[in-house]
């Protein structure tokens, strides 16, 4: 059976949700096998397990952290020459996306960015121009190289050997040229990370001022989700910029989706259109995000939210 | 200094954009066209770095003979010289293609720094700067946030979804931008006077020893096997708020299960 390379998302401590969605598309496709940089392989064998993995080439070396993108696509470079696979599948995050792009050029293949789902004959789905068109697509050059946007893909258990098998490879200094020198994590606290989260609560310019984000937060909270903002609240300052989605900020694709006080300008809905559901409140009926809204209220936030946060309150107390 | 910095013209994101339906290209001439968001920050940036460290700042763009106007706005920012890469050869080009392209005009300018911006609106692929660094053979400092730099060290703040990393690297290098490094300035009236005598440089394929066959849709290692207007999402449930607007929400999130 062919084999699918997918290449981890961790932490070194936990697997990411995204690596579960491309282990259940790699399944569709192959046999997968996960490749895992860096060290924590053995302690993540379970859930890899879990989701289908044959076998787990593990690269456990500090290169892979140490140095930007390079030492990764070295890496599967060197796995494809060895192992043939049928195509290589990985994380639109930025550093995926990269990872993909230096490995195209490395073997002359095809890449494929930001696909919501891969079809018969790894023809990937895309949607672009802000959701106004769909695309099917596919590599005919190469091995397909595909970056699968977090979230799009629903993650489905099926038990796998997820058989250990260590890579002797030494990256070479040509990939150790952007050395990576400290990480700053700003302060998320408990909330899930933006493009994993499976339900968004995102505040624009309706909320009129910093402080108010604190309203965003609160019925972000009561469900567990996770807070993104527009970019005319990010420009104002109001929030941070790694929040921002958008088209020059982050896409997501949770299962709910809630913009509270945003207009819905395309260059947002750039950043969400794929959503599942879509929550919307503003006080402007107007508002093109309402075309959008699988439900929405049209009315004051400052009424509204703090009405629905009690409501959630009430419900989870039942 | 010798700063280059890559500039696209695409699609503005307010008209409407379409794919030709003969061969699923851009319709670049349906909407009106603009330069690249993120482009303008990597431009405010060389320029920064321009005036700190002194040198020249020089644009390139690959893009069909419109794509000028993209290049005199970057000009009339305050950018000194310009080559544009236009060749009809080159239409339908992937990112594959158009990298090596930028590669080679790159390898024929000196360049201690080549800026762009992290992704373009059209393509949103987020991979060129990956690509030129993987074939140029130089450091790749994307996603920055920050820039710092003495002339022969750099070192940037890597945005990341948990905050950022920083990475250092010795120039010259491949750095691409993210909307929160700076603000670009709008041109002057008399930069934009000025950006009309500014020399621009028109390169075809021949001129960079590049192979018509080599280059545009039939040379693409992906393809387009079909695409569709997305159908329009199904009308959704809008109240009004008559004090019970978060109730109804809150009925509504109930019934679909997320509480």
């Amino acid at each position: 059976m062919a084999e699918i390379l997918v290449l981890a998302e961790h932490d070194g401590q936990t697997v990411k949700k995204v690596t579960t969605e491309l282990l259940t598309l790699a399944r569709a496709h192959g046999e997968p096998s996960v490749v895992w940089t860096g060290e924590g392989a053995e302690a993540a064998r379970a859930r890899l397990a879990e989701f289908g993995a044959a076998k787990v080439y593990v690269a456990d070396s500090a290169d892979y952290e140490d140095f930007v993108v390079a030492p990764k696509a070295e890496l599967l470079a060197h796995l494809i020459a060895e192992k043939s696979p049928a195509a290589v599948l990985l994380a639109a995050t930025s550093e995926g996306r990269e990872v993909a792009g230096r490995l195209a050029v490395k073997t002359g293949s095809g890449v494929l960015t930001d696909v919501t789902g891969v079809g018969d004959g790894l023809t990937g789905e895309q949607s672009i121009f802000g959701g106004a068109i769909t695309v099917q697509s596919r590599v005919r050059t190469g091995t397909p190289v595909i970056a699968v946007r977090p979230n799009a893909v629903t993650p489905e258990a099926a038990s796998g050997a997820a058989e250990i098998e260590p890579v002797s490879f030494t990256v070479t200094d040509d990939a150790k040229t952007a050395r990576v020198t400290g990480k700053v994590v700003a302060e998320r606290g408990e909330r899930p990370e933006l493009t994993e989260a499976s339900i968004v609560v995102s505040g624009g310019r309706g909320l009129g001022s910093g402080e108010h984000f604190s309203l965003i937060e609160q019925l972000a909270d009561s469900l567990g989700a996770a807070v993104g903002a527009s970019r005319a609240a990010t420009d104002a300052g109001w929030y941070p910029h790694q929040f921002q989605v958008g088209q020059t900020g982050k896409t997501v694709s949770p299962q709910l989706y809630m913009a509270i006080g945003i207009s819905g300008a395309i260059q947002h809905r750039a950043g969400m259109q794929t959503s599942k559901t879509i929550m919307v409140v503003n006080k402007d009926p107007e508002a093109p995000i309402f075309e959008l809204a699988d439900f929405g209220v049209v009315g004051d936030l400052f009424k509204v939210v703090p009405q629905l946060v009690e409501e959630i309150a009430k419900r989870s107390e039942a | 200094m010798n700063i280059v910095v890559l500039v696209k013209q695409v699609p503005d994101t307010w008209s409407e954009r379409k794919l030709r339906a003969e061969d699923s290209t851009l319709d670049r001439d349906a909407a009106d066209a603009v330069i690249n968001e993120l482009d303008d920050y990597a431009i405010e940036e060389g320029l920064r770095l321009q005036e700190a460290l002194g040198g020249e700042v020089t644009i390139v763009s690959m893009g069909p003979d419109k794509a000028a106007d993209a290049i005199r706005k970057a000009l009339s920012m305050g950018a000194d010289k310009a080559v544009h890469v236009s060749d009809d050869a080159l239409r339908g080009s992937d990112g594959l293609v158009t990298s090596a392209v930028l590669a080679k005009v790159l390898e024929r300018t000196a360049f201690d720094v080549v800026i762009l911006g992290s992704e373009s609106t059209d393509a949103r692929m987020g991979t060129l700067a990956a690509m030129l660094s993987e074939r140029l053979g130089v450091p790749q400092m994307s996603f920055a946030s920050k820039v710092e730099t003495d002339g022969s060290k750099i070192s940037i703040h890597r945005q990341a979804d948990y905050g950022y990393d920083t990475v250092e690297a010795t120039l010259p290098a491949v750095v691409s931008v993210v909307e929160k490094i700076n603000e670009p300035r709008y041109p002057s009236f008399k930069g934009i006077m000025a950006a009309k005598k500014k020399p621009v440089e028109k390169l075809t394929l021949a001129d960079l020893g590049i192979d018509p066959g080599e280059a545009g849709l039939g040379a693409s290692a992906t393809e387009v096997v079909s695409f569709a207007n997305r159908p329009p999402r199904a009308a959704g449930t809008i109240v009004t708020d008559e004090g019970d607007g978060g109730a109804k929400a809150a009925e509504y999130l109930a019934s679909r299960k997320f509480i």
